[in-house]
């Protein structure tokens, strides 16, 4: 036995990587079997516009807003946290840029308002939590009224609509450029770009590092002189940016002010972490397993919608496919352990 | 000739293409105390594991009073007379004692639960124990370790137990309670209760047991009667190799003070400790467990708030500075409790070793991930580590390697100042001589180190100078040859005042 343990034996090299290789693909399969499920079951006259390269720019739209937000989620549930305010968080900061663009300031600093106030309540919410240690679910539950509440009162109970002139500029991030090219709305483009470099800091950057070891043990992060309540402020006020660029994005595709809009898509954006490997537990986790879980509920929802199928059916669908893929992911990690 | 009680014939087990274990054969006879003695991934626990069903043997035959016994659950096990004492502690810390002591197996009627037979039954549990003052209805996370030990011992005995396996109970006990345990083993004992008792301290084995059986790399490589002339030869077989020196000493030379502590006083512990520790100094800290050890390392060190005294480094006054602000100024501390405190166990190696500083691992701003898996390689075969992969999860390694690991991180970190709290507890011999041999060449190098133990003969066999905590005092520190065993435990429990 002690003959087989050196590290230098390649044999078990490359096991591993085979095994951490699999353990990365298993978003995809999920992915994988959605696509392959619909390809089975649509006739095909469906099939042929749900597998057109326009009805897939069509999903990637559907998809930025909840993808830019799992971006700040996957940071929270990596370092053991939970965020339950996006959905008014991007109310809230769509009605603001609404109310703003109408009494006509100019896009460049209705943006950065709408980040700020994303960050600032995020860096309320961070504050709360690593300062006076209260539960992540408790804080971000209050949050979710107060920043609804705020909504409305912002928008006076009612969608806020725009002069005509502001529409074309509004809507421009999540506009189709060219329904027949190859360039996509402005909206993918950033949501990839950012995917790529939250991608490059959780993975590569000791700040990135610090949220893992954050998530999976604090106390150990502590001894080994990680400035615990910095990184996790850190964390929802960066996240808190990310949802206010997702509420950007939601006002771009409503060209209008609606504070009753959003409502639970921070569940959405739970489910794509948890569907892309993460543990609700903390330490686990990954940028792309995130963007390929948003990306598969798009393609359920898309597809059950071209196919015609009520409301509720989709929704029972997008709800057993969340339990199978993690219920997947455990019973794969269970069989690599043994 | 007897029907043993228990009897283990060639078992095997693998998981994927580790052998776990390949070949174990054991016999246990009634109301015999066995020492089943081996290093850590000797296959101890996978044993553990198949008696108590967690896991099903591949082959091989175990027999309970001469029937088959194969359960399938552990409740199964349990009902069959089989009852295990986990290393880790299993208990349930929001209920209370009374309530842990008869978790899964509460007395009932009708479907509710009988609460004056439940509270018959935990005090006289806990009777047998000799352990009737535990609050009952106390939850049990607010009592010390020891007492929560006591608290799992006495819901092992509920079931009447044929069989009462008893994994590293005294590692975190103190003497006197470990006196107590043992005496409540051999009144088992005589009771006819067969008992399988694994520890690393061969001492103990030796004082309570009658026969012994060796684990060695999945395989029973000797079994034979405990007596005092076989320890050598125990030894021999545990590791597989002569272990001439398990205290290996690195000649040392003591130089100028580095740390100064002076009245150092915590929120209840410690009241008052102060110490000089010196370069290339391997300083040792006796005391009984709650004495204020863990409490006096943890104040200085700034994880709990330090209330009075002052701390000196170098000269410079270093009171009440961060976790981070020390490791800056190259002192590291190890934590007692590395499961909860000290280690992530579900991040890998190269994670665990390189959290205080990633600063080698990093080129062009960014971490990068061949340049860490070579680093931990490096560290890996340094420590001599057993492990498959440096990105391998610290959750898969035994005990004594997670060990070397946490080790390891200060050793990466170049800390100048080591405070290291119980760092050989549960762990196996090798390991053991491992970490006493790296502490040795540390003060080789000038680097100090304050060693927390309750092991007595590994404090006086590595330390330069040792001092005695009792009730949150620390004595004067004397050289290590000016102590013997007896005066160190009588300051312990604070019978002499010198």
């Amino acid at each position: 036995m002690k003959t087989e343990i050196p590290t230098s034996s390649t044999g078990h090299l490359d096991r591993f990587n085979l095994a951490r290789a699999v353990q990365m693909l298993g978003p995809f399969l999920v992915l994988a079997f959605v696509i392959g499920f619909f390809a089975v079951i649509m006739p095909s006259e469906i099939s042929q516009t749900f597998f057109s390269a326009y009805n897939f720019k069509l999903i990637l739209t559907q998809t930025v807003i909840v993808a830019i937000g799992s971006l700040g989620m996957t940071m929270i549930i990596v370092s053991g946290g939970i965020d339950l305010s996006v959905g008014s968080v991007v109310a809230l900061t769509s009605v603001l840029g609404a109310v703003l663009i109408k009494a006509g300031v100019s896009m460049g600093a209705m943006i950065v308002a709408v980040l700020a106030t994303g960050g600032m309540i995020g860096l309320i919410n961070g504050t709360i939590i690593s300062l006076f240690r209260m539960t992540p679910f408790i804080v971000t539950l209050g949050m979710l009224g107060i920043a609804r509440g705020l909504a409305k009162k912002l928008a006076d109970n009612q969608t806020v609509n725009l002069p005509d002139i502001a529409l074309p500029s509004v809507g421009m991030f999540m506009a189709d450029p060219a329904p027949n090219g190859y360039y996509v709305a402005p909206g993918i483009a950033i949501a990839i770009d950012l995917a790529i470099i939250m991608a490059l800091v959780l993975n590569r950057s000791v700040f990135g590092r610090y949220i893992f070891a954050i998530g999976s043990n604090e106390a150990t992060a502590r001894l080994c002189g990680v400035r615990t309540r910095l990184v996790k402020l850190s964390v929802y006020m960066l996240s808190g940016v990310f949802f206010g660029l997702a509420g950007l994005m939601q006002f771009s595709r409503l060209r209008q002010g609606d504070p009753s809009t959003a409502v639970g898509i921070e569940l959405d954006m739970i489910a794509a972490v948890v569907i892309g490997g993460a543990s609700l537990n903390g330490g686990t986790g990954s940028i792309m397993g995130s963007m390929i879980g948003a990306l598969t509920m798009a393609v359920l929802r898309s597809g059950s919608t071209q196919i015609d199928w009520p409301n509720y059916v989709q929704e029972i669908i997008i709800g057993v496919v969340i339990i199978l893929a993690v219920g997947l992911d455990k019973w794969r990690q269970s069989r690599s352990q043994s | 000739m007897i029907v043993p009680r228990l009897r283990i014939v060639e078992v095997r087990k693998s998981f994927g293409a580790t052998q776990a274990l390949r070949q174990v054969s054991l016999s246990v006879g009634p109301g015999e105390v066995h020492a089943l003695i081996g290093e850590n991934g000797a296959g101890k626990s996978t044993l553990m594991k198949i008696l108590s069903a967690a896991h099903l043997q591949d082959s091989g035959d175990i027999q309970l009073d001469g029937n088959f016994y194969a359960p399938r659950t552990p409740q199964a096990a349990r009902s069959a007379g089989v009852a295990m004492i986990y290393q880790e502690l299993s208990l349930v810390p929001h209920l209370s004692v009374e309530e842990n002591i008869l978790l899964g197996s509460e007395p009932r009627q009708w479907g509710w639960i009988d609460r004056k037979e439940r509270r018959r039954r935990a005090v006289s549990a806990l009777e047998q124990l000799h352990q009737s003052h535990l609050p009952l209805d106390a939850p049990v996370h607010q009592l010390p370790i020891a007492r929560q030990q006591m608290v799992e011992i006495a819901r092992a005995l509920i079931g009447s137990p044929r069989v009462l396996i008893m994994d590293e109970p005294t590692s975190s006990l103190s003497k006197e309670d470990t006196k107590v345990l043992f005496k409540v083993i051999l009144r088992l004992r005589d009771r006819g209760v067969s008992i399988i008792y694994i520890s690393h301290f061969l001492e103990e084995c030796l004082e309570l047991a009658t026969h012994y059986t060796v684990l060695r790399d999945g395989e029973s490589v000797g079994t034979g009667r405990m007596k005092r002339e076989a320890l050598p030869e125990i030894t021999r077989l545990m590791v597989g190799r002569e272990l001439n020196e398990i205290y290996p000493h690195t000649p040392h030379a003591i130089g100028a003070p580095l740390l100064e502590v002076t009245q150092l006083k915590g929120v209840k512990k410690p009241l008052n400790v102060s110490f000089k520790l010196r370069s290339g100094e391997i300083l040792g800290i006796a005391g009984i467990v709650g004495a204020g050890r863990t409490e006096t390392l943890r104040a200085l060190f700034g994880l709990d708030p330090q209330i009075g005294g002052d701390v000196k480094l170098r000269g410079i006054c270093c009171n009440r500075l961060p976790p981070r602000a020390w490791l800056q100024r190259r002192v590291g501390y190890l934590s007692e409790n590395r499961k909860e405190e000290g280690l992530m166990l579900h991040r890998n190696i190269g994670d665990n070793l390189f959290l205080s500083n990633y600063r080698p691992c990093i080129s062009g701003g960014f971490i990068k991930q061949r340049r860490q898996e070579s680093l931990a390689a490096r560290w890996i075969s340094l420590l001599g580590i057993k492990a498959r992969h440096p990105s391998q999860n610290l959750h898969e390694l035994s005990g004594g390697n997670q060990q070397k690991v946490a080790l390891g991180r200060l050793l990466h970190h170049d800390a100048e100042i080591l405070l290291l709290d119980e760092p050989t507890r549960g762990i196996d011999v090798g390991s053991k001589s491992q970490i006493y041999k790296t502490m040795g060449e540390l003060a080789a190098k000038g680097k100090s180190v304050v060693f927390i133990s309750s092991y007595l003969p590994e404090l006086l066999g590595v330390c330069d100078t040792i001092g005695v905590m009792c009730r949150g005092t620390l004595s004067a520190l004397r050289p290590a040859s000016e102590w013997t065993e007896q005066d160190i435990v009588a300051a312990a429990i604070g019978q002499n005042e010198n």
